[in-house]
Order: structure tokens, then C-alpha cells, then sequence
């Protein structure tokens, strides 16, 4: 089985060089930390910048940058600033190739729903919803399973969702699903994971 | 016309109705208008809509519109941070309107530019398509979102000159030039009004024709997520 960085690790192969790529919160950010070396790519935070940068030493916090996730960061030689709606702009227009993201479930018609539980504290979509309308390609990172050990990966979402047939890729920790006709297909085992296994954990059809 | 006042009280003179809807710039709480939202606070105006991204934190940003109940309804795309926005809501006391944060910052965007209506994918067979017109063009299907005409636009930028004309600083641009755009009035905060003349034209940001009245002071500029990396030994 992966655990978070293993599973980012897989998710970095996804990356080409030159790729412009936005990564959501949670794993999704463990991505930056595996981009291959002498690979050039650029993150953008949905807030206003392209060329992200680390956490900046202590001391060096500037209110005026921050990531999507408010948290203080770092710009870089290529880092460009710039409103929101020219933010969204290039999300909508298809500029940025792919998003990593997490979820809470996922179809096997590519639906995603990651946003909000009935019931439970709602916080709201923030940029999700554009995001997985507008890439070039949805890569979603996630645990198979839930705590109580349920499939993830299912025929159909049961939750509000997100975007209806966006999803191109799913990393879990047990392994690699990619979105295809008629269902998912199997791409890749994690470590020490059986086939019997994935398929015991996913609700989906696996063709 | 002098657009330089001497406070967020005496900018706001005249401006504020029950009832009205003002768009706000920010992100979190980078480039939040502080001093106006006080003015706000401190005029006891009511019964607000207020569209902005987020919706401040407890005590602090639009956070202290809420604790005083002037707002009757948010329009924002993620209001996790603040507890007592989600008692009100939760109670009942406070609508909400969700909005995708592309689409509201579009919707800022197109209502600033005369634009009443557009079509975008983002939402599409999710619940924020619900009761919207649908149109499909190439095989695609969109929705219609309208633009947002906001009553006052309050917004932050870093320096003006005395006309206006406005340079925001890194992340803290974000929703203030389309919050600025859309507002029948638009009042700017600056940390610093810079004589007329000195900023390089090729550099500004915001063409102060969006900005009506402009005032200097403090800010706090609190930081929401203080994150840091150890320095190499």
C-alpha cells in the first residue's frame, strides 16, 4: 500500500516538463516536493500567481503572499501576480494542463464530488468547481477507501458533486485507475496490493 | 473632483442604505479593505448583501460585519474560517449564496464591463446549475451566470496617486480590481497616496476611472496561516 508521499511521488510522474499545473490542498501539495530534476514546472495558486514558490524562512512571512490554502509563501524568479478573474481565466480557458486534486468520491463516469457532506459543516466550493471545468486533465489523489473501510471509487457519486465526467486519472493507495468507456482501467498496483484486493475495495466497474 | 478624503468615515458619507449590495475585495484576509469594513461597522447601516470571496474571520475582516448582524447575505465562494458566520447560517439569520470562485469573480468582472450575462461550464450538473438556463454550444453545455452591479465596491490596494490610478502588492490583488469594477461607487484604501505623476503609467494595475473616492491609513494586514521552512544549518 502507498502512503500520502508515495502516492504524490506517483502522482509527480504525471508531470511533463513546461507544464503549468495547479494542486489542490491536502497530498496534492505533497506533489511539489517530487517534481523530477531538471524538470521545469509551474504551479499556480488559484489566488493570483503563477511560479509558486516554498514556505519562506521564518521571519520572511509577507502578508500579501499567499497560496489558495492562506498559507505564506515564496515567489520565484518567473512568478507573475494577477486578479482573480484573469486567474480563473486561464482555469476556464484551458491555459493550465492539469490539476491534482483530492476527493471524497469519485464515479466511474469520471464524476467528483469534493466539496461538500449533507448534513455536516458546508465551507463551499471555493475553486474546485472551475478548476475541474476548465483543465487540460484531472488528476485526483485519494485513500480507496473510507474509515469505516467503504469504496471510494463508485458507479455513482452519492455526494453533492463537483464537475460530471472530469476525472481523468485516480491515484489511490492501492493503486492507478484511469477513466475510460464504460468504466475504470486498472493502470498500476501499488506496492504489495493484489489485484483481488483493489478490486474488493472499489465499487466501480473495472474494465 | 477631489477623490482623496480623509477617512474611511468621510468616504463613506453618503454612500451607505440599508439594503445594499457591496462587493468586496480580498482573498482570506490578504488585500481585505480593513479600514472601510470598520466605517461599515461603525455607520450601523443594515440588512446588507455583501459578495466577496470569503467572509472574513471571527472578530476580524468582514468577520466583524457579522458579530454586529449587518449582513443579511453573503455571496462567496468558501466561508470556513469563521465560526459565527456559521452559527448565523446555520441558525437561519444569514443567507448564503454560493458561487464558484471563477464564476463570482467573473460575474464581478462582467457586471464592471457592462456585461450582464455569460456562459460557463464550471458547475454544470452540479447543484449551482440548478434553475439556470442551460445552453450548449459546439456540443458543449453551459450556464448563464449573471453579472453583479454592486451598489459600493470597497477594495485594497497598495498605492494610488491622487487620481486613482492604483498598484496592488503580490497575492494581494486578487478580487480587488473586479470587486473595484463592478461597484456604482468604488471606494479604494491605500497604505500609501503617492503624488499624481510618479507612478510609471505603464504600471498601473487599475485605471483609477474605477475609483471614486480614496483614503490612506494603518493596516493590520494579518496573516490567516502562518507557514515557514526551516533555514539549512
Amino acid at each position: 500500500m502507498w502512503d500520502r508521499n508515495q502516492m504524490a511521488a506517483r502522482a509527480a510522474q504525471e508531470l511533463r516538463d513546461g507544464m503549468y499545473v495547479n494542486l489542490g490542498i491536502g497530498i496534492p501539495t505533497l506533489v511539489s516536493n517530487y517534481i523530477p530534476e531538471g524538470m521545469t514546472v509551474t504551479l499556480q495558486s488559484e489566488n493570483g500567481m503563477l511560479g509558486m514558490g516554498p514556505f519562506p524562512y521564518e521571519g520572511e512571512e509577507d502578508p500579501d503572499l499567499i497560496n489558495a490554502g492562506k498559507q505564506t509563501i515564496t515567489e520565484l524568479p518567473h512568478t507573475a501576480y494577477f486578479d482573480s478573474a484573469t486567474s480563473f481565466g486561464m482555469i476556464r480557458g484551458g491555459k493550465i494542463a492539469m490539476a491534482i486534486l483530492g476527493a471524497m468520491e469519485v464515479s466511474e463516469k469520471g464524476d467528483l464530488a469534493n466539496w461538500m457532506i449533507p448534513g455536516k459543516l458546508v465551507k463551499g466550493m471555493g475553486g474546485a468547481m472551475d478548476l475541474v471545468a476548465g483543465v487540460g486533465r484531472v488528476v485526483v489523489v485519494m485513500d480507496h477507501t473510507n474509515k469505516h473501510g467503504e469504496s471510494k471509487v463508485l458507479k455513482d457519486c452519492t455526494l453533492p458533486l463537483t464537475g460530471t465526467g472530469v476525472v481523468d486519472l485516480i491515484i489511490t493507495n492501492l493503486g492507478v485507475l484511469e477513466v475510460v468507456e464504460g468504466g475504470l482501467k486498472l493502470l498500476e498496483l501499488a506496492d504489495g496490493v493484489t489485484e483481488a484486493e483493489l478490486r474488493a475495495a472499489t465499487e466501480a466497474t473495472l474494465v | 473632483m477631489k477623490k482623496v478624503y480623509g477617512s474611511a468615515k468621510e468616504a463613506l458619507d453618503g454612500v451607505l442604505f440599508d439594503g445594499m449590495l457591496i462587493a468586496s475585495g480580498g482573498f482570506g484576509l490578504c488585500g481585505i479593505p480593513e479600514l472601510l469594513i470598520e466605517g461599515i461597522v461603525e455607520s450601523g447601516v443594515k440588512d446588507l448583501t455583501v459578495a466577496s470571496n470569503n467572509a472574513g474571520i471571527d472578530g476580524f475582516g468582514l468577520g466583524k460585519l457579522l458579530a454586529t448582524r449587518q449582513v443579511k447575505k453573503m455571496m462567496s465562494s468558501y466561508v470556513g474560517e469563521n465560526a459565527e458566520f456559521m452559527r448565523q447560517y446555520l441558525s437561519g439569520e444569514l443567507e448564503l449564496e454560493f458561487n464558484p470562485q471563477g464564476t463570482l469573480a467573473e460575474r464581478m468582472r462582467a457586471g464592471g464591463a457592462g456585461i450582464p450575462g455569460f456562459y460557463t461550464k464550471t458547475g454544470v450538473g452540479t447543484v449551482i446549475a440548478e434553475g439556470k438556463e442551460h445552453k450548449d454550444f459546439d456540443g458543449q453545455t453551459y450556464i448563464l451566470e449573471r453579472g453583479i452591479f454592486a451598489d459600493l465596491s470597497i477594495v485594497k490596494a497598495w498605492k494610488a496617486d491622487e487620481t486613482g490610478n492604483a498598484v496592488f502588492r503580490k497575492t494581494a490583488r486578487n478580487f480587488n480590481p473586479p470587486a473595484a469594477m463592478c461597484g456604482k461607487v468604488c471606494i479604494m484604501e491605500v497604505e500609501e497616496i503617492v503624488p499624481t505623476g510618479s507612478l510609471d503609467p505603464d504600471t498601473i494595475h487599475l485605471p483609477g476611472i474605477y475609483v471614486h473616492r480614496l483614503i490612506q491609513g494603518e493596516h493590520e494586514k494579518r496573516i490567516e496561516q502562518r507557514t515557514t521552512r526551516p533555514r539549512a544549518a
